[in-house]
């Protein structure tokens, strides 16, 4: 793990690269990378994260500034400026159901090529997947999903990068922690080491690749 | 009392003491607000919490600690918190009791379209589909009928959220449960006659020789 400057951890994500960004309508979304990304306006990006929060608001924002070319998400129904520009087209939406986006992330961080899920059969979202029967039970193949970068937030991180959550702003991170190339976390608190007790890490530290220190 | 009251209500004699529950946005949110007193019922919020409690009082707020829509909550005594994957293999993997939706149409055999009017509302399923296909208990929480057309349809003009029909609806005219496939009339409310519920319902329904009023004070029975 590597400490670096919020503006460095930015500079190393080139245009057109996809990410992995936590959070759930925007709680646990790294905002001081988000606007940092505004700020470099890094574009044609694809972004895979639960949904793209609200206007103003965590990966709306990257919406709004038209910085991304696809979004892979479950939800963007709080989010109407999404909606518009995948009806005009300017944007390619894939919607996913969360339970399967989630395990398909874990998938993707755990070396298995997919998982299989009741969830979807019989509806729009089987179109073109391949179907497997266990023990009588249908299942779609869902393939795993990975990306250049996760931007991760966490409450915790010691100074060697193990990583704690709080509260219902964990969601998503720790599963897009293992699912990318380079993983980039930001910490409300940055603590010595064993302020986190080797019991509530949570993301442990040799995942970790650049911690960004603080200003 | 008006529609959205006499629906939760009727929902919240569903639960019984130590029921894990998922409540959708809208009319299923309700709900909490008439647990009755005396039992214990563990809320889930799916994006990773067990034991959602009331909107905190002012200035209390916590950013990090939301429903699944985005609002601050608080966490009752004995709360948990997790990852999106222990979330949704709760909902998934039949450890759920309960689970109460939103809907747009519901058919004739229990099947629900409540995720997407193509061309107008594409807000994406979220965890719709998973709730839907794994939950032990599928409820539907919905008014009778939108713009003066049944929501209760005989064959669904919208997508499908699951392929596993609910088990029961209660609008504010009726509750309708689809044991062995089929839509029957199981209660009707207080002021409303068969006549009328079969009028403003487009599916064939089931109407058993005796068909109670609907309930809605809390439920005292263990």
């Amino acid at each position: 793990m590597k400490t670096i400057s919020l503006h460095d951890a930015v500079a190393i994500i080139p245009d057109g690269a996809s990410l992995m960004i936590g959070g759930f309508m925007g709680v646990g979304t790294p905002e001081a990378v988000i606007d940092e990304i505004l700020r470099q306006k890094k574009s044609h990006l694809t972004v895979i994260a639960n949904d793209t929060a609200s206007p103003g608001i965590g990966i709306g924002k990257l919406v709004t500034a038209r910085l991304l070319s696809k979004v892979i998400v479950s939800h963007i129904g709080l989010n109407p400026e999404t909606q518009q520009q995948m009806m005009a087209g300017d944007l390619q939406v894939d919607l996913v159901p969360q339970g399967t986006l989630v395990e398909r992330i874990r998938a993707g961080g755990c070396g298995l090529g997919g998982i299989l899920t009741p969830t979807g059969i019989g509806t729009v979202v089987e179109e073109g997947k391949s179907k497997i029967t266990v023990n009588g039970r249908e299942y779609l193949l869902e393939v795993a999903l990975r990306a250049d970068f996760a931007l991760i937030h966490a409450f915790l991180a010691d100074y060697i990068g193990n990583l704690a959550y709080a509260l219902t702003a964990r969601n998503f991170n720790p599963l897009m922690a293992l699912a990318t190339d380079t993983v980039i976390a930001n910490a409300d608190n940055i603590v010595p080491v064993g302020v986190v007790a080797p019991d509530h890490v949570v993301t442990p530290a040799p995942v970790v690749d650049y911690l960004i220190a603080k200003a | 009392m008006d529609a959205q009251t006499i629906i939760a209500k009727r929902i919240a004699r569903e639960l019984r003491d130590g029921m894990l529950v998922n409540l959708g946005i809208g009319i299923p949110t309700l709900v909490a607000n008439f647990v009755p007193d005396g039992i214990h019922v563990f809320f889930q919020s799916e994006n990773g919490l067990i034991g959602t409690g009331p909107i905190p009082e002012q200035g209390m707020a916590l950013p990090w600690l939301t429903d699944a829509g985005g609002r601050p909550v608080t966490a009752l005594p004995g709360a948990s918190t997790f990852d999106s994957a222990m979330s949704f293999a709760l909902i998934r993997g039949g450890h759920l009791d309960l689970t109460v939706l939103g809907g747009l149409q519901v058919d004739r055999r229990g099947l629900l379209a409540n995720w997407m009017i193509p061309g107008k509302m594409v807000p994406g399923m979220g965890g719709a589909m998973d709730l839907v296909t794994g939950a032990k208990r599928v409820v539907v929480a919905m008014q009778h009928t939108a713009k003066g057309k049944s929501k209760i349809v005989d064959a669904l003009s919208l997508p499908l959220t699951s392929t596993r029909p609910v088990d029961l609806v209660v609008t504010e005219l009726a509750a309708i449960a689809f044991q062995d496939g089929r839509a029957t009339l199981m209660e009707i409310a207080d002021g409303v006659s068969v006549e009328e519920v079969l009028a403003a319902t487009e599916a064939d329904l089931f109407v058993p020789d005796n068909v109670p009023r609907m309930a809605l004070e809390p439920r005292t029975e263990p």
